[in-house]
């Protein structure tokens, strides 16, 4: 049984095969650490992680690269952003869309003094900017959001919180975990303060790798202090970046792999990847929508979504959708919560939650139709 | 010969890169033995009449300069 694999949004797969060729090119064939010492070894290997950093510059529109710090993954980069960020007294609006990697550094802090206030999101996802604008009270300092949703895949009016953010003086953060390298990010446009980003998603790096984009004149204080190859005389951490959030080895090899994706996405564009992903949710979303007992949830309109679709079956569980999509049709999706209770609050479909089809650059229309056929025989028995 | 040194490698090969587009003869070295202390790492060898310049491109591109161009006797 061939697989096909629709779980993209999880995690992306398969990488392009450049990805693959770059990470075994450095592990076989350079090998250094970057930044400790300056061996022509060393060298080769830091000026491959500043590329990497010049490729995602380009893509989200960034002016200065080494504003860009890199992470294991976007859980991390969230946390450096709201706990670098944020003391007692403060308080932090994000949305009840928003994923466990968000609503649990949140709470966490919540529980040390810093206020904070979930604003709803319509039935689709949609983010309420009424009630956003709302929120803001005096010592707000920070609002997160989601570009877009890993459950309806619904994208939200980045520019437009932008605007709220930077009217109201407040650091605006973005999760770009379901977006990156799919919809277009112009932090100066769209008004970013902080941009996180995960390296294994839309962005076609391998896992373990992720980042940070802080802008010009925002100081974000380390989760860790440690070694950075740099100012080592000094006790204290550097404080510029990118070295002030980079301590210890970075994961090399996954950084240059991740440029190598960010090199793919560059130059098939993420116009032609974007069409190509609206397209199949759409022809995914029709047929589904023909199902008798079957609901979608999310935006009716692919355009005002990320390629993630949500369903349930009445009479059947996500779980057990899922399970029998593998194991019965070799389909790969992913059932239950996605890491987002609050979403799937928001969706009124605690506590099963739903069974997700993400679809990717290298899934096809036939893929979709075996797949359609596939759920409304599981739908039928 | 004028250097210009960096708080790390990282910051260093951008400014390589961003003097080198520009056309500047600029070459890394390790950082001369009269100024360590100053940082670990690379400085940018570059001919004095070029410096001003240099300086003002690498502020632009917001790379981190410990050292605004100093003359180092060989
Ligand atoms: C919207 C969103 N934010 C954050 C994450 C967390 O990503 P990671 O596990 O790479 O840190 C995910 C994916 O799981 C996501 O979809």
């Amino acid at each position: 049984m061939e697989k096909i694999y629709l779980d993209n949004a999880a995690t992306s797969w398969p990488k392009p095969e450049g990805v693959y060729a770059a990470i075994d090119y450095f592990n076989r064939n350079v090998g250094g650490n970057p930044g400790r010492g300056t061996t022509n070894l060393a060298l080769a290997s830091a000026r491959m992680v500043l590329e990497t950093r010049e490729l995602l510059a380009e893509l989200f529109h960034i002016s200065h690269p080494l504003r860009i710090s890199f992470t294991p993954n976007i859980t991390e980069s969230l946390n450096v952003a709201l706990k670098g960020c944020l003391a007692p007294g403060d308080h932090l609006i994000f949305s009840s869309m928003e994923h466990n990697s968000i609503a649990r550094p949140a709470y966490a802090l919540a529980k040390q003094g810093i206020e904070i206030s979930i604003v709803p999101c319509s039935s689709e996802g949609r983010l309420n900017i009424k009630a956003l604008v709302k929120a803001i009270k005096k010592n707000t300092k920070m609002i997160s959001l989601s570009h877009a949703s890993n459950v309806t895949g619904t994208i939200q009016p980045i520019s437009e919180v932008g605007e709220i953010c930077q009217k109201n003086g407040l650091i605006f953060v973005v999760d770009s975990a379901q977006s990156a390298g799919i919809l277009p990010i112009d932090v100066q446009r769209q008004h970013i303060d902080i941009l996180t980003f995960t390296g294994h998603k839309g962005l076609l790096g391998p896992q373990g790798t992720g980042g940070i984009y802080i802008r010009p004149g925002l100081t974000v204080k380390p989760l860790k202090e440690g070694g950075t190859g740099s100012q080592s005389l000094d006790t204290n951490q550097p404080e510029f970046m990118p070295d002030s959030l980079e301590s210890g080895t970075l994961n090399t090899p996954g950084i240059v792999g991740l440029g190598a994706g960010v090199r793919f996405l560059l130059k098939q564009g993420i116009d032609t990847i974007r069409q190509h992903e609206e397209e199949l949710t759409q022809l995914l979303r029709q047929n589904l929508l023909e199902i008798p007992k079957l609901k979608v949830y999310g935006p009716a309109n692919c355009k005002d979504k990320a390629a993630v679709l949500s369903f349930t079956l009445e009479h059947i569980n996500p779980a057990q959708v899922s399970f029998r999509l593998e194991n019965e049709f070799g389909i790969i999706t992913r059932a239950g919560l996605h890491c987002s209770p609050l979403a799937h609050q928001t969706l009124g479909t605690l506590p099963h939650g739903a069974c997700r089809l993400s679809p990717g650059f290298f899934n096809t229309r036939e893929e979709i139709e075996i797949t359609s056929q596939a759920i409304a025989e599981i739908a039928q028995k | 010969m004028w250097v210009i040194t960096f708080p790390s490698v990282t910051h260093a090969l951008r400014a390589e890169k961003l003097l080198k587009e520009k056309g500047i003869q600029v070459k890394l070295i390790p950082i001369p033995k009269e100024l360590s202390g100053a940082c670990q790492g690379l400085a940018a060898k570059l001919p004095g009449e070029d410096v001003e310049e240099s300086i003002a491109l690498l502020d632009n591109h917001g790379i981190d300069i410990i050292r605004r161009g100093i003359q180092i006797k060989m």
